[in-house]
């Protein structure tokens, strides 16, 4: 007995006195993202991680407000009366993180840069005449015909954001990835420090000028508050929240739906939505292979789907998700109700009108080859709940099962089924990816190579995609976007499969985070 | 025995080309696509044509394979596709947790299984001997997640005698280090403890039925160097092999323990590697692994040699 108590006591002892206990004066924010980072460039990247890591270490020309408005970040601007030059200059004291001044040399190649990895940023290129920096401090956009978008575009927070940077790493060739973390934002990149795929380590900016107007998304002043921010990657959400409850972790950027319940007993913890939109998912057919190349059956196939259902499989709890018509998001500027027949109705009523339209489109019985990303929580339910709708309805469906790496690399090819193709896949895209048309990639009707998997084609959309880069009022955007909306669903783009939002955890003690389109570092504090 | 030596080095040459070409081919094999990891899943065409040709992906399969072995005659490893970053500084930064954790791992066994194993033996048939046998049964059957997460619900969280996860090196000093790696070290060793206990159980009750045990006892021994000095000497050699064997199963195979804890081992990157189809990256892993497990059946067969002449000269 007495070796037992003796025992423990040791190991307690020693346990208790290996506690690393420093009084660092530093403040460390230590998050657990949602996702591992392991590429750095977010020009060359279009994953959210990226992004979050592009907006601590980059800055931009314009930000977004949480009003969906562009206004000055790097830049003020001004905007001739025609409506054919933008003028920016450059706000006082900007500096790279090597010390060197921010120049408008700098952000005339970075957006150059930008617009030949961006799709929206390519459009606009067809529509810009020059840009050039007529200063040290100013730079000039003179449109060759009309474009109403570019204070919108520069200010995205969506992929790919124009970030800027020093002009000898926006001259990187296509296609290759900078090769240093050099940017104006308010957060340098430890290099030294980073282990890729599972830490980033930012120290605060001290160079760094906030502007004086009050935060708000990507815009006003970024102000930092702690003085390193550590990312770590817990491929385990057990692990994270065992680290947040012990005080290891004082973030984690999002939770998985179904462990909430052990998070909310604890007073020290504190959940909810940091990430003011939601994400869409999206059931995307094929409509190069059959059966999916035939309008009828595309439209069977959405009356055979159900949001509810899929989202009750994939989230459960209703409260952190919503269900819409609009395929820009439920919430923005431009959601309207166009297309909502094809949402509808009972699961039971829709399943019928989907059994008396198949029919009806002459269906051959060509299996549908779907695919499903075991690896990826949030989208594996779907596959396998949509293929069930799908055979109820008359189709033969087939699942394949696979990681995310293989399908999307499998959503690229453009083959037979027989040969490595597909029939249909879903994904999900963050609300601030396709809040309007000329960012929504699943709305590109042009069907050719360089549009995203699926490939519908659609003149009339093309047509409206066109007419709404040159709209100049919010009722004129929403009157094409409506129409747009409603040949995407007539049409069968994709399905709209709803919208989720998800949730963060953090310790009670964390003060001022900041709501936005993605995770914000500046304004929190501890 | 030079000679012998280095016609076995030279043996292990076409061993390496022939794993090089295998893994080479099976992850050309595998689908998946590193532009896309790069550029995510809402890139264009374009883009990835681009990221790729930048790769060299879209060079054909064979002047690929001529690249990399070439490069690797030279000793570079070459870059991570994804992160751009040499793959050996990658292996570096992660290869000190995974044997830091392969080491505690095999520890905690050694100290722990030798005496159990010695004791069940000695009384074997006993209350003892079952209880040591059905704690060996329960470490071979109950996976290291579930371990895992027992050790860090009583001891982290209930007792917080312990950190929930994480890993700090030696460099920021012993107390840190230990107080990290203590848990999954446990958590890890559950399985070989098992194992190699029930291994010193049967080699020991093997070597107590010899002659020599048997004198030596007659001889007037204590039971203590009977059983320590007598016995556990020559019931070593098996014990030795499965524990050599079990730190070279440890190193290889400790993702679970990695991802429980969060440690930033070699497990956890091969997974990202694979996950990325970030090439070279795991080319390199999977070839020093191999490269390793070539050395110790080296050094394995060097040592037969050494002590049998006749392998020398077969």
């Amino acid at each position: 007995m007495t070796f037992r108590f003796n025992t423990f006591g040791a190991v307690a002892l020693l346990a208790s006195s290996l506690h690393a206990m420093p009084a660092f004066a530093e403040t460390t924010l230590n998050v657990v993202m949602q996702a591992p980072l392991r590429t750095l460039d977010p020009i060359l990247s279009t994953a959210q991680i990226v992004r979050t890591h592009g907006f601590m270490v980059f800055d931009t020309l314009l930000g977004m407000d949480a009003k969906y408005n562009p206004q000055p970040q790097m830049a003020d601007y001004g905007v001739s009366a025609d409506k054919m030059t933008y003028t920016f200059t450059l706000r006082d004291g900007l500096k790279w993180h090597d010390g060197t001044p921010v120049t408008a040399e700098d952000c005339v190649a970075s957006i150059k840069r930008w617009a030949a990895n961006d799709g929206a940023g390519r459009t606009m290129m067809t529509y810009v005449a020059s840009i050039e920096a007529t200063s040290d401090k100013v730079l000039v956009i003179k449109l060759a015909k009309p474009f109403g978008q570019v204070l919108e575009l520069l200010a995205k927070p969506s992929p790919v954001p124009p970030f800027m940077m020093p002009k000898r790493l926006a001259e990187t060739p296509a296609g290759k990835q900078v090769a240093e973390m050099v940017g104006s934002g308010p957060f340098r990149f430890v290099a030294e420090q980073y282990r890729p795929g599972d830490q980033a380590v930012y120290l605060k900016n001290k160079d760094y000028k906030p502007r004086s107007e009050p935060m708000s998304w990507t815009a006003g002043g970024k102000v930092v508050n702690v003085d390193k921010v550590v990312w770590k990657a817990m491929p385990d959400m057990q692990t994270s929240i065992n680290a947040l409850q012990s005080g290891d972790v004082d973030l984690i950027e999002q939770v998985t739906i179904d462990l909430l319940p052990l998070l909310k007993t604890n007073d020290e913890i504190k959940t909810g939505a940091i990430n003011a939109l939601g994400s869409q998912v999206t059931g995307r057919f094929n409509h190069r292979l059959p059966p999916f190349d035939n309008p009828k059956v595309r439209q069977a196939a959405m009356y055979a789907l159900d949001q509810d259902q899929l989202m009750q499989t994939a989230i459960g709890d209703g409260q952190y998700y919503k269900l819409c018509a609009s395929v820009y998001g439920c919430d923005v500027p431009l959601a309207s109700d166009a297309g909502s027949e094809y949402l509808k109705g009972s699961a039971k009523e829709r399943l019928a009108k989907a059994k008396e339209l198949l029919k009806a489109s002459g269906y051959d019985g060509t299996p549908v080859l779907m695919m499903q990303p075991t690896d990826l929580t949030i989208l594996s339910t779907q596959p396998i709940v949509a293929a069930e709708r799908l055979r109820e309805a008359g189709f033969k469906v087939d699942v394949a099962a696979m990681d995310w790496a293989t399908l999307q690399s499998r959503k690229n090819s453009t083959q037979q089924v027989a040969q490595g193709g597909w029939n249909m896949l879903f994904t999900y895209w963050g609300v601030s990816g396709i809040w309007n048309p000329t960012v929504h990639a699943l709305l590109d009707g042009s069907g050719s190579e360089t549009a995203w998997s699926g490939w519908p084609r659609n003149a009339r959309v093309e047509e409206l995609r066109t007419a709404f880069l040159t709209a100049s009022t919010l009722d004129d955007q929403k009157k094409i976007a409506r129409e747009i909306q409603q040949i995407a669903y007539d049409e069968g783009f994709y399905f709209n499969a709803g919208e989720f939002q998800s949730v963060a955890a953090w310790r009670a003690n964390l003060k001022n985070l900041q709501p936005g389109p993605l995770t914000l570092f500046w304004g929190v504090g501890k | 025995m030079a000679s012998y030596f280095l016609r076995r080095l030279l043996m292990a040459i076409p061993v390496m080309f022939f794993v090089a070409l295998f893994v080479f081919l099976l992850l050309r094999l595998t689908p998946g696509d590193p532009a896309q990891a790069i550029a995510g899943d809402q890139a264009t065409p374009a883009q990835l044509a681009a990221i790729r040709e930048n790769l060299g992906l879209d060079k054909p399969i064979a002047s690929q394979f001529a690249a990399w072995i070439s490069s690797m005659a030279e000793g570079d490893f070459g870059h991570s596709l994804i992160s751009q970053r040499p793959v050996l500084e990658m292996i570096g930064q992660r290869i000190g947790p995974t044997l830091a954790l392969a080491v505690m791992a095999m520890i905690f066994t050694v100290i722990i299984s030798l005496p159990l194993g010695v004791l069940a033996a000695w009384r074997h048939g006993g209350l003892v001997d079952r209880f040591v046998m059905a704690l060996s049964v329960v470490g071979f059957s109950v996976p290291i997640f579930v371990i895992g997460y027992v050790l860090i619900a009583v001891f982290a969280v209930d007792l917080k005698w312990f950190p929930v996860q994480g890993y700090k090196p030696l460099t920021e000093g012993f107390g840190p280090f230990l107080h990290r790696i203590l848990l999954p070290g446990l958590a890890l060793s559950f399985f070989y403890i098992a194992l190699v206990s029930r291994m010193t159980r049967a080699s020991m009750l093997e070597v107590m039925r010899e002659d020599y045990v048997r004198t030596a006892r007659a001889k007037g021994l204590g039971e203590r160097i009977v059983l320590f000095r007598h016995a556990l000497r020559n019931a070593a050699i098996p014990i030795l092999t499965v524990v050599g064997t079990g730190f070279a199963m440890m190193v290889s195979g400790v993702v679970v323990t990695e991802t429980v804890f969060n440690i930033p081992g070699l497990g956890r990157l091969v997974v990202d590697g694979v996950l990325a189809r970030d090439y070279p990256l795991i080319q390199a892993i999977i070839l020093l692994t191999a490269g390793t497990y070539v050395l110790i059946n080296l050094v394995i067969d060097l040592s037969y040699a050494l002590s049998d002449p006749r392998i020398r000269y077969q």
